[in-house]
């Protein structure tokens, strides 16, 4: 039972790495309704940029994380402003194939300022765990990641729900052409996602290494792409979707490595993954939108 | 998502626009072979043209830095009056096709050895393509039986993955005979899974103990929380992980951070470890390794000193493993008689008779070969005390 | 030459003379010794990139599904040519023969998984079938990962190595066996028998199967489908089955390409065919243009190129490569570079309004 616990906790930790990128990837489609591929590697630079401020300038965590934060949100507002908003009139397949192009610039120019040896990540936040979840092997990170999570979520919903820039994104989201017609500034309001994104990307990178301490410049690639797969899961533009899907994929996995194979987990993963596209297909929080004729 | 379709003039623009960049990236290129045919022309008199082939950007590029790197260092050390060495490294991004593509760019420099390529996959290609052209072929890290299988030209400088198995095995049963042993390996990457195909067989042949047999793939690398809580509940009290040192570091820290004290040990690929930036390195404290190299040893000090002067970083055994591979280039040239304007078919023959008689005081010990190309040299189990290598 | 008429058609057929074309200049230089090797090496590489472009180009340019696993289909059938041309290496000695077997069998097998993926993934639209033919390519990719596959005098013997804890040696193989694929080792000691012709001979198959499939009445249906889903079915055409005829069309040819590009290289891993390959195809068919099958073959052939090329900048590389890649995609899409080259070629699209 112990076992089964702690296997329990290292899904719930994994995940919920899975859930804060997975935040930041909804908010960005569900708005701007473009995969952004681009968005693991903005969380690689946070990562980069956090332990650089610890390291060699000897910064208190806190300073690196705002730090990291501010970093990526230029970055993210520079990439949307350069790369993706001349594509806004040109079909998704375009801004697809840029955000793959922008991920290739990210992971090369990280290699040529910060090398390709790797860097292991020291966590940037440590306390006693109390003691039935020590036992377990919950870590402090992972406490601060879930709590995060949550923190982040509510506030996402409030701002998308509540707010008046949340309600223009939320327009926007819906249809563009109508936005703009009920005077809403439709090129900022896509800055300013991408501008939230990219700060959750920041956070999520440190959080992210933080658990997982190696960190190179392909770091953010393949966490990316699982973060992608949990919001598609929990129904991609859903924000507590994005939560949901985020841990449950990270139960799934280490379900699947602890008690199937280790070998097949990612694609067992990937197969719970398509039989709950096929029972819903718009995901499990989704909003299916059936076709008008 | 429906896809409308492009109006004609958007794709002739398309075609336009990708000839024109693509037209402009081929002219680069040919410039560039333009000005390496010249300066290979003006050194035609005394350069012989090592080439190298490592992985220098993609999730793999630390290891094919090293290499290149250390047969940088290697052609500067060992050019001596009357015999100098160029050098040229490519990038392989860790793939075969690119990695055969690499060597064919060195063939048309000129190259007369290749000191390359890094990793196992990709060298299996090339050592192919070797065999067909003749071109001699040393590998510094490349470690399965299937890179030399059969190809009389080319040599290895590392231990081959059943030798490595094997020893470790033997090892740990003369030495740990009690412990329960876990083993942790990748199961995506041909180094990992040949040492421990390997192992497992010894281990079998020696009664060794294991408890749990664990894999992990690149991407899923970040995190060993599941494999070590499966080893920790069967009870091991040693991990054998012949793994790489990037993901090892993660899976020192993660037992670690579970407060799971038990004995690591790993092969060549964990020569490393120490070096990675950030990494507390007393979580490796007790770790074991086999491997040929030693940066803490004194033999190797000049070699250290010159690398971190040159890099700035510590070598590790790649590095080593590609400075002993210019090494036994630079021997074998002597042996054979070979000078820089020896066609490369000629110099490939001769090398490779030569390298079957030659005996290599290296970095990484007293190397001399077999006729299968593979390497003979005795492996030295290290164990890490207060951050430094102590033989076990 | 009545039938080169139509305006369609005749672009069908400059289509094929430029390959034609194309082939027969590289060959004859080739022969001349003029082609540096770095470039003659990745001939055969380009046809297959070339095949896997045009293929996916079916799916998502003609079809309009957004597929993200393209290199699956790849994958099995390099795997499955692989192990049909080293287990006839003695039973059929000509390579050439040999080659077109495997190639065949790749198909076959690429087919049969596109089939079987096809039916799920099919009912599925937009982004969400995107990440499930992602999902299928990674499944693609491991459970390949856990073959293990060798021959001998007896036959085939294959163990699927669930646990992790197999080797080679459990096969068993009598004396004279090979093991040819040896989990994630991948195969390695394959015969390169792929050659430039052969790639050649795919293309060529590639586009005739494809331009005809489109030009015909079930390529209409499946750009009607495309076009307007609903309409399509309201006027009685099977959304699925139009759908699964290009998406399992396109899997076959993927695997014939499969085969040719493991016969050119001796030693395969399946992590090759991952994530970032099926991308790379995709970049092929959206700079191409979406369902312009010359286009395709332009930019398969310039972008991978362009990698080794850009060789000269050395540690800069992939920089170059990736910065290339976004100006292209903002220069081809920028709306008044659109209208400067409409000004100076009007008559291009009056010939689009009839065309693909």
């Amino acid at each position: 039972m112990t076992v089964f616990l702690q296997y329990l906790a290292n899904g719930l930790a994994m995940g919920s790495v899975y859930a804060i990128i997975a935040l930041g990837y909804t908010m960005v489609y569900g708005i701007a309704k473009m995969l952004n591929f681009a968005h693991g590697d903005v969380i690689m630079v946070g990562a980069y940029v956090s332990f650089c401020a610890t390291s060699y300038l000897g910064l208190p965590a806190w300073l690196a994380v705002v730090l990291s934060i501010a970093a990526c949100t230029v970055l993210g507002v520079l990439i949307e402003g350069l790369a993706y908003k001349p594509l806004r009139q040109a079909g998704p397949l375009a801004v697809l194939i840029t955000a793959i192009g922008v991920s290739y610039l990210l992971q090369n120019a990280a290699q040529l300022i910060w090398g390709a040896t790797p860097k292991n990540f020291t966590a940037i936040v440590s306390f006693p765990v109390p003691e039935p979840l020590a036992s377990l092997n919950v870590s402090a990170v992972s406490i601060t990641t879930i709590a995060v999570c949550l923190v982040i979520m509510a506030a996402l919903m409030w701002f998308t729900g509540r707010t008046k820039m949340g309600k223009a994104m939320r327009a926007v989201s819906e249809d563009k052409d109508a936005a703009r017609l009920m005077g809403i500034n439709v090129n900022r309001t896509i800055s300013m996602t991408f501008a939230i994104g990219s700060a959750l990307a920041a956070l999520a990178g440190v959080l992210m290494c933080s658990y997982a301490p190696v960190l190179q410049p392909t770091t953010g690639a393949m966490p990316g792409i699982k973060a992608f797969t949990a919001a598609v899961f929990g129904g991609i533009g859903s924000i507590p979707g994005a939560f949901i899907g985020g841990i449950l994929l990270g139960i799934i996995e280490a379900m699947a490595q602890a008690y199937i194979s280790t070998s097949l987990a990612n694609s067992i993963v990937f197969a719970v993954l398509i039989v709950v596209l096929l029972v819903k297909p718009a995901g499990l929080l989704g909003r299916y939108v059936p076709e008008k004729v | 998502m429906s896809i409308n379709m492009n109006p004609a003039m958007n794709r002739r623009s398309l075609i336009a626009g990708v000839t024109g960049l693509g037209a402009a990236g081929i002219l680069a290129g040919c410039s560039d072979g333009g000005a390496a045919a010249e300066g290979s022309a003006s050194a035609a008199a005394g350069g012989f043209k090592i080439g190298s082939i490592g992985p220098k950007t993609g999730a793999t590029a630390s290891y094919g830095i090293s290499v290149t790197n250390g047969v940088e260092l290697g052609c500067k050390d060992f050019s001596v009056d009357g015999l100098s060495f160029e050098c040229k490294s490519e990038d392989s991004t860790g793939n075969a096709e690119t990695a055969v593509n690499a060597y064919n760019t060195l063939v048309d420099w000129g190259m007369q050895a290749l000191v390359g390529p890094t990793l196992t996959g990709p060298s299996v290609s090339v050592a192919d393509q070797c065999n067909t052209d003749r071109t001699f072929m040393i590998t510094p890290s490349a470690s399965s039986e299937d890179v030399t299988a059969g190809k009389d030209c080319v040599f290895q400088i590392c231990f081959t993955d059943p030798n490595q198995g094997r020893n470790a095995a033997l090892f740990l049963a003369e030495k740990y005979a009690d412990e329960k042993i876990a083993v942790i390996y990748n199961s995506g990457d041909a180094y990992s899974s040949g040492i421990y195909t390997a192992f497992t067989e010894q281990a079998k042949a020696s009664k060794l103990q294991v408890v749990s047999e664990e894999s992990f793939k690149d991407d899923s690398a970040s995190s060993f929380n599941n494999q070590l809580t499966k080893a920790q509940a069967a009870g091991a009290t040693l991990i054998f992980a012949p793994i790489y040192y990037t993901p090892a570091s993660v899976l020192l820290t993660n037992a670690h951070d579970m407060g799971y004290d038990v004995t690591v040990m790993g092969c060549d690929g964990m020569d490393g470890i120490l070096g990675v930036e950030g990494f507390d390195t007393s979580y490796a404290e007790g770790l074991l390794l086999m491997t040929p190299f030693s940066a803490d040893d004194p033999a190797s000090a000049d070699f250290v000193k010159a690398y971190q002067d040159a890099y700035g970083e510590t070598p590790d055994q790649f590095a080593a493993d590609a400075y002993d591979g210019v090494h036994a280039v630079a021997e074998a040239i002597k042996k054979a008689g070979v000078t820089p304007d020896t066609a490369p078919e000629d110099s490939c023959e001769k090398l490779a008779a030569a390298m079957l008689e030659i005996t290599v005081e290296g970095l990484t010990g007293t190397l001399s070969w077999n006729d299968k190309g593979q390497v003979e040299k005795d492996p030295t189990a290290f164990v890490i005390k207060d951050g430094k290598y102590v033989q076990a | 030459m009545n039938f080169l008429k139509d305006k369609v058609t005749r672009r069908d057929f400059i289509t094929y003379g430029l390959v034609v074309a194309a082939f027969a200049v590289v060959s004859l230089l080739a022969a001349q010794g003029v082609i540096p090797r770095s470039l003659r090496g990745q001939l055969v590489p380009v046809t297959c990139y070339v095949v896997m472009a045009i293929s996916l180009n079916l799916v998502v340019g003609v079809a309009g599904d957004l597929s993200l696993g393209h290199a699956g289909f790849m994958s099995v059938g390099a795997f499955s040519g692989i192990v049909t041309a080293m287990s006839l290496t003695e039973a059929i000695p000509d390579p050439a023969i040999r080659l077109a077997i495997s190639m065949v069998v790749g198909a076959l097998f690429a087919a049969v998984a596109g089939f079987l993926i096809g039916i799920p993934v099919l009912r599925l639209r937009g982004d969400y079938l995107a990440i499930v033919t992602l999902a299928f390519g990674e499944i693609i990719k491991e459970v390949v990962n856990c073959l293990i596959v060798g021959v001998d005098s007896t036959g085939l013997h294959v163990i699927f190595n669930v646990g992790g804890d197999k080797t080679v040696a459990d096969l068993h193989l009598l004396e004279g066996g090979v093991a040819i694929i040896k989990g994630a080792q991948g195969a390695s000691g394959t015969a390169k028998i792929a050659t430039f012709a052969a790639g050649f001979v795919l293309v060529m198959i590639t586009l005739v199967v494809v331009l005809n499939l489109v030009r015909s009445r079930a390529g209409r249906a499946i750009m009607a489908v495309r076009d307007n889903r609903i309409a399509a079915e309201s006027v009685g055409l099977s959304v699925t089955k139009y759908r699964l005829i290009a998406f399992v069309v396109s899997a076959a040819l993927a695997g014939a390409a499969g085969a040719l590009y493991g016969a050119n290289f001796s030693q395969l891993s399946p992590a090759k065919f991952d994530f970032n390959t099926s991308i790379l195809v995709l970049v092929f068919v959206v700079l191409g243009g979406l369902g312009n099958m010359r286009g395709s073959i332009i930019a398969a052939v310039l972008l991978t190129i362009l990698p080794e090329a850009l060789r000269g900048f050395s540690d800069y590389r992939m920089l170059v490569y990736a910065i290339v890649l976004i100006l292209v995609m903002l220069f081809t899409n920028n709306p008044q570079l659109k209208l400067l080259i409409g000004k100076i070629v009007p008559k291009r699209e009056e010939a689009a309004a009839h065309g693909e």
